[in-house]
């Protein structure tokens, strides 16, 4: 291809997206108390961007509801994500926009953890332990310009 | 004359030596009046003309060229002759000279009486003696102005320069910079083009003087007086560059380098002049490039960054595969169409084989995009990837994959679609059998989405003439009655009715007799043991039920089918009349639903206009009648066809066969129902063993409301009729309907009579008598509202509102005395929160009746009129009502406002923003959230008005988001989130607050309002946040 910035993985594979949750009965109950399940989180963090391609998190399979755990009555989220390619430079970059997504979406009672699918990154562990580094995420956060391409993810752009 | 010399002595006097801009004007109506001539000025400004101070010489050819400016019009030929011969002379003068000798010039060029060969003389020393890019900006535009009036009407002359005009030409304008003047010299370069002067050698100058300037990238100062846009510019050079073939070979290596560039409008510029230029060209003069602009093109899609490229991308491509269709084949050329479409296969067709990877669908877009440019390249390129698809279909075991497939068929076929005419051959007949096994086999499959897909692509398929064959079309009627029949998901069968409903249009025949038949028997098969069943059963056997109603309704536009699917809606009715239960109220209402849904698609045909009112009509309302009666005398079980439910859905049935289907027709059904309403006539009723003293109008013993209620049926009949069709015996159907309107006590009965009557007077004719008639109505009902002990309040104030609203919707002037009281039953202690319901009926479209369906007289812009002559009543009215009655107003103004449209809205709401505020702290929830639903689309284009008022705003809304009420909470969140798109100077101080607040939202207990406030809040923190907003 001529011309342009060559990216990492020109044509990925593309997963389809899971159509909107559906409506139920109990939900428009006002009496009712729904819990946060895995697919309210799932919800939150399926159309973050991907940040190489007009594509989300999901449609790359890089999230999946399966990957998503959490337990509302102890107020702890688990998320796993899979990079598309084992060397994927971005892999820090997205599990940031997921956790950042998190931070932003849900109730302060809860504890996020978001690491790698195990086996499948290079550097799976040193990107992990910067994801649980509460104050290397902070710290990140206060570069602008790493902000900013975090900011890009989250917009609903597509 | 000695007077008339000495006048033009001292206007040339003060002008010149005086510096009195004004004496100009008066010099040129001395001329005009006759009072000197022109050549009596030029000897009287002799003495300035020759003067040694090049200012002073100035000075007077600018008085003579201001003068000739006001009166070329008027001058003779040998004056102009002499006037050019002077000016031109003049362009060699003192550099000070310049402007006001191009000022007259300009002024010449005008004149109709320019002597031949003057042009181009004038042209010649002008190109010669002035060097246009070192003038000012005035007097380039004076260049520019003489050239386009020259070339308006001296073309013949110019054209004789040859060459020279355009060197001339390219000269003048090169290195221009003024957006104004470019507008000028891109409209001479165009006329250059357009009408045929010879380039000669200087083709390639013309270019680079216009193309310099592409992609245009100007953006007009903020506080531009002159109008022009970067818009504006593009278009005129697109016309420049694209106005001829002879550009190709500069223009083109041009585009595929801008078309590398980073910024996304100037691909976009260079995509749609590719798109321009090539509906000139011939296949010639691409040959050489084609490479280069494919290898552009496919990177654009492959690579997009934007929908808006990436479909400018394939309009170009379209455009260039049809330039290249167009070239007509010559025995020794080679044929260019076929080795591009080689090109475009070569680097798309491989990615079709990977469905589930990102390029297919880029891919199959660009294939298509040729596809649809002409027959013969959608032959090429369906010959070359149809196989492959089909192979690669029967490979794949992967539903996604499938589909995936299968949506890039159903694309194909589309774009073959646009480009066929009906009478050739479809571009798919060599492909009819692997295509239909294809879709038959996806039919088949479990898998609800490729099911989906299948039934478009049969669509698709079916709509290519002559492709399918009838045992095609009876075995997909053969699939879809087995889809409908056993799967259970709701998108399938919507699917399948939309595609049986596209079908039968296409092949009536096959429908009516296999599908109806079967649909008959499934819907009226009684359960064989109904006890054994498992509710699980029953309620798929509903299911089925619903979804044969509504294919039938689905299938019925041609008037063949109609005839036959009607019958089996009215036999639901019947049958569900007759007892035995087979049919749920609900299903009969789904029947009657369906009976509309024909009424209002099928075609307008005698045949259909017969079978509605001479067959469904009649056999509705003996239907009813019979219900009506039988409740009265039997104990028994009652008819389901008196149930409120069913009547109401049975009105939109007669009143759409009414509005639309054969107003002769019409006409004599609305006259059957008046006597059978009036005069108890039932001699038009299908199974007549009616008692001969029915009196449905009036007051019925023991105040028994089954027959009252049949006046719904009424609306129908005469409601909507077209306003052509005349009512028999309207006097005295209105007296009696208004009669009953007071006399009933059963809600159905007297609010249908009061729509009646209003759906009646509405289309009466303007005059004394209707004016009375109003009157009259309206005496009684005041005088029934007023007296507070009177039982009928709620009847009178139900008539009250309905005619008020027939007046309103014609710009009634009565119509006023009505709103006034409306407005005054607002403190009113037991109507007051009636009243201000009611505002919503006033300003909603009514279903049944007072519509612009029903051929209702609705003039436009009725509800901005009301709102304008009622809004200062409702806003004083609320500043002194008591405490406790003002919630009603707020219910009153919210229900008016949501109403308007957000034009109104925003213009209005300055006015009324402190009582919408005011009714967001109201405790009653419904104002609440009626006014937070008409606030939320006046937030997305904010007025002044309401960003003056944000804190206000924010605090209250803030205040909501804790409602006990989950409407309320998620429509605040929703006005919180438009709020964060309001500009950003305005709403960052309230960030962090908002921020802080909304967090306890996201831990609410209902997980749609905390859909809302993630959203929301996501939008909030991006707000002055880098790479936010």
């Amino acid at each position: 291809m001529s011309g342009g910035t060559r990216l990492e993985n020109a044509n990925p594979v593309i997963f389809q997206r899971s159509g909107e949750r559906l409506l139920t009965a109990s939900e428009e109950d006002e009496d009712v108390h729904d819990p946060i399940d895995d697919r309210e989180i799932f919800d939150m963090i399926r159309s973050i961007n991907d940040p190489e391609h007009p594509l989300s998190l999901e449609e790359l399979n890089v999230v999946e509801q399966v990957r998503v755990k959490v337990n509302d009555a102890e107020s702890t989220v688990g998320v796993e994500f899979t990079p598309t390619i084992p060397h994927c430079s971005m892999a820090t970059l997205i599990g940031l926009s997921i956790k950042v997504k998190l931070l932003r979406s849900l109730p302060n009672r809860f504890k996020i953890d978001v690491h790698i699918t195990p086996g499948t990154h290079a550097s799976e562990e040193a990107v992990n332990k910067q994801l649980a580094d509460k104050e290397r995420v902070a710290a990140a956060l206060e570069n602008s310009s790493l902000l900013e391409v975090v900011n890009q993810c989250l917009s609903r752009s597509i | 004359m000695a007077e008339d010399s000495t006048l033009v002595l001292s206007l040339v006097e003060e002008f010149v030596s005086g510096l009195q801009d004004s004496k100009a004007k008066d010099a040129a109506k001395g001329v005009k009046d006759g009072q000197f001539t022109i050549l009596q000025l030029v000897e009287a400004l002799g003495l300035s003309l020759t003067s040694s101070q090049p200012q002073t010489r100035a000075r007077g050819v600018q008085l003579l060229s201001e003068v000739l400016q006001e009166i070329y019009g008027e001058l003779a030929e040998r004056e102009v002759e002499l006037l050019i011969a002077f000016y031109e002379n003049r362009l060699k003068d003192h550099y000070v000279i310049t402007p006001p000798v191009l000022q007259g010039l300009r002024a010449l060029t005008k004149c109709a009486a320019l002597p031949p060969g003057s042009a181009v003389s004038m042209l010649r020393s002008l190109f010669q003696d002035v060097h246009v890019q070192s003038l000012m900006l005035a007097e380039r535009a004076c260049v520019y102005n003489m050239l386009i009036n020259l070339m308006e009407t001296r073309e013949s002359e110019l054209k004789g320069l040859g060459a020279d005009f355009v060197f001339g030409f390219v000269q003048s304008m090169d290195g221009e910079r003024d957006p104004r003047n470019l507008l000028l010299a891109f409209q001479i370069a165009k006329n250059i083009i357009h009408r045929g002067y010879d380039l000669g050698k200087f083709t390639e100058e013309l270019f680079e003087v216009t193309s310099c300037y592409f992609p245009i990238d100007f953006t007009p100062p903020s506080n531009d007086p002159h109008g022009i846009t970067r818009e504006d510019l593009i278009l005129a050079l697109r016309a420049v560059l694209t106005g001829t073939p002879k550009f190709a070979e500069f223009l083109l290596p041009l585009i595929i380098e801008k078309l590398d560039s980073d910024v996304p409008s100037a691909k976009l510029d260079s995509l749609q002049t590719l798109t321009a230029c090539v509906s000139q060209y011939e296949h010639k003069d691409l040959a050489e490039f084609l490479e280069g602009l494919w290898a552009s093109l496919r990177r654009e899609v492959f690579q997009t960054s934007s929908e808006k490229i990436e479909s400018a991308g394939l309009t170009t491509l379209t455009a260039l595969t049809s330039c290249l269709s167009r070239s007509v084949l010559t025995s020794e050329s080679e044929d260019s169409l076929s080795n591009f479409l080689d090109l475009i296969l070569k680097d798309c067709k491989h990615h079709l084989c990977e469905p589930d990877l990102k390029l297919v669908w880029p891919s199959a877009k660009l294939l298509q995009a040729a596809c649809s440019a002409s027959m013969r390249a959608s032959h090429i390129i369906t010959a070359a990837v149809m196989p492959s698809l089909v192979e690669q279909y029967t490979n794949r075991t992967q539903c996604s994959h499938r589909r995936t497939l299968l949506e890039v068929v159903q694309r194909f076929i589309q774009s073959v679609t646009t480009c066929q005419s009906d009478s050739e051959q479809s571009v798919f007949s060599a492909f009819r059998e692997p295509l239909c096994s294809m879709v038959f086999s996806a039919l088949s499959e479990s898998n609800s989405s490729l099911q989906i897909t299948a039934t478009s692509v049969l669509t698709s398929l079916a709509q290519q003439a002559g492709l399918l064959s009838d045992s095609d079309i009876e075995l997909a009627v053969d699939h879809m009655i087995r889809l409908l029949l056993t799967e259970e998901d709701e998108r399938v069968s919507i699917a399948v009715i939309d595609c049986a409903g596209a079908l039968a249009e296409l092949h009536p025949a096959v429908f009516i007799a296999k599908l109806i038949p079967r649909l008959k028997r499934e819907m009226f098969s009684e359960p064989m043991d109904r006890d054994n069943r498992e509710a699980s059963e029953l309620h798929s056997h509903q299911a089925v039920r619903q979804r044969c109603l509504s294919v039938l309704a689905a299938i019925s536009s041609q008037p063949s089918v109609v005839q036959e699917s009607t019958p089996v809606l009215l036999e639901v009715l019947s049958s569900a009349h007759t007892g035995g239960g087979l049919f749920s109220v609900d299903e009969v209402v789904s029947a009657c639903q369906s009976l509309q849904k024909i009424a209002k698609q099928a075609q307008d045909t005698e045949e259909t206009g017969r079978c509605f009112h001479d067959v469904i009509i009649p056999r509705l309302l003996s239907l009813a009648l019979q219900a009506a009666l039988q409740d009265e005398g039997a104990s028994g079980g009652r008819s389901p066809l008196v149930e409120e439910v069913i009547l109401s859905a049975m009105v939109p049935v007669i009143s759409t066969a009414c509005s639309r289907l054969q107003p002769t027709l019409a006409g004599q059904t609305a006259s059957r129902a008046v006597s059978l309403f009036l005069d108890g006539d039932v001699s038009f009723l299908p199974d007549n063993s009616f008692p001969s003293h029915i009196q449905l109008l009036k007051k019925q013993q023991g105040d028994s409301w089954s027959q009252s209620q049949m006046v719904c049926l009424l609306i129908g009949c005469v409601c909507s009729l077209p306003r052509s069709v005349e009512v028999p015996q309207i006097d005295r159907l209105l007296s009696e309907l208004e009669d009953m309107s007071y006399t009933c006590s059963h809600p159905l009965s007297y609010t249908s009579a009061a729509k009646c009557f209003a759906g009646l007077i509405n289309k009466r004719p303007q005059g004394d008598s209707f004016d009375d008639l109003i009157q009259r109505t309206m005496k009684r009902v005041f005088s029934t509202l007023d007296s507070n002990s009177s039982s009928v309040r709620i009847q009178a104030f139900t008539l009250m509102i309905w005619v008020a609203k027939a007046l309103l919707l014609r710009y009634h002037p009565l119509c006023t005395a009505l709103t006034d009281k409306l407005f005054s039953l607002l403190d009113d202690s037991d109507l007051g929160p009636m009243a201000a319901d009611s505002f919503s009926l006033l300003m909603n479209d009514s279903a049944d009746v007072l519509n612009r369906g029903c051929h209702a007289d609705v003039r436009i812009m009725y509800r901005q009129r009301f709102f304008s002559e009622n809004s200062a009543k409702l806003v004083q009215g609320f500043n002194t009502a008591p405490q406790e009655k003002k919630s009603n107003y707020l219910k009153a103004l919210s229900n008016i406002v949501n109403k308007l449209p957000k034009q109104v809205q925003v213009t209005e709401l300055p006015a009324l923003l402190s009582l919408l505020l005011e009714a967001l702290s109201c405790p009653d929830q419904g104002v609440q959230l009626s006014t937070l639903s008409c606030l939320e689309p006046v937030l997305i284009n904010p007025p002044p008005a309401l960003i003056q008022q944000l804190e206000a705003l924010v605090s209250r809304l803030l205040a909501l988001i804790t409602s006990p009420a989950m409407s309320v909470r998620i429509a605040s969140l929703r006005c919180i989130h438009a709020l964060s798109l309001f500009p950003v100077h305005e709403v960052l101080p309230f960030r962090a607050r908002v921020l802080k607040a909304m967090a306890q939202p996201l831990d609410d207990k209902k997980r749609l309002v905390r859909n809302e406030a993630v959203k929301a809040r996501g939008e909030w923190f991006l707000l002055g946040s880098p790479g936010g907003r």
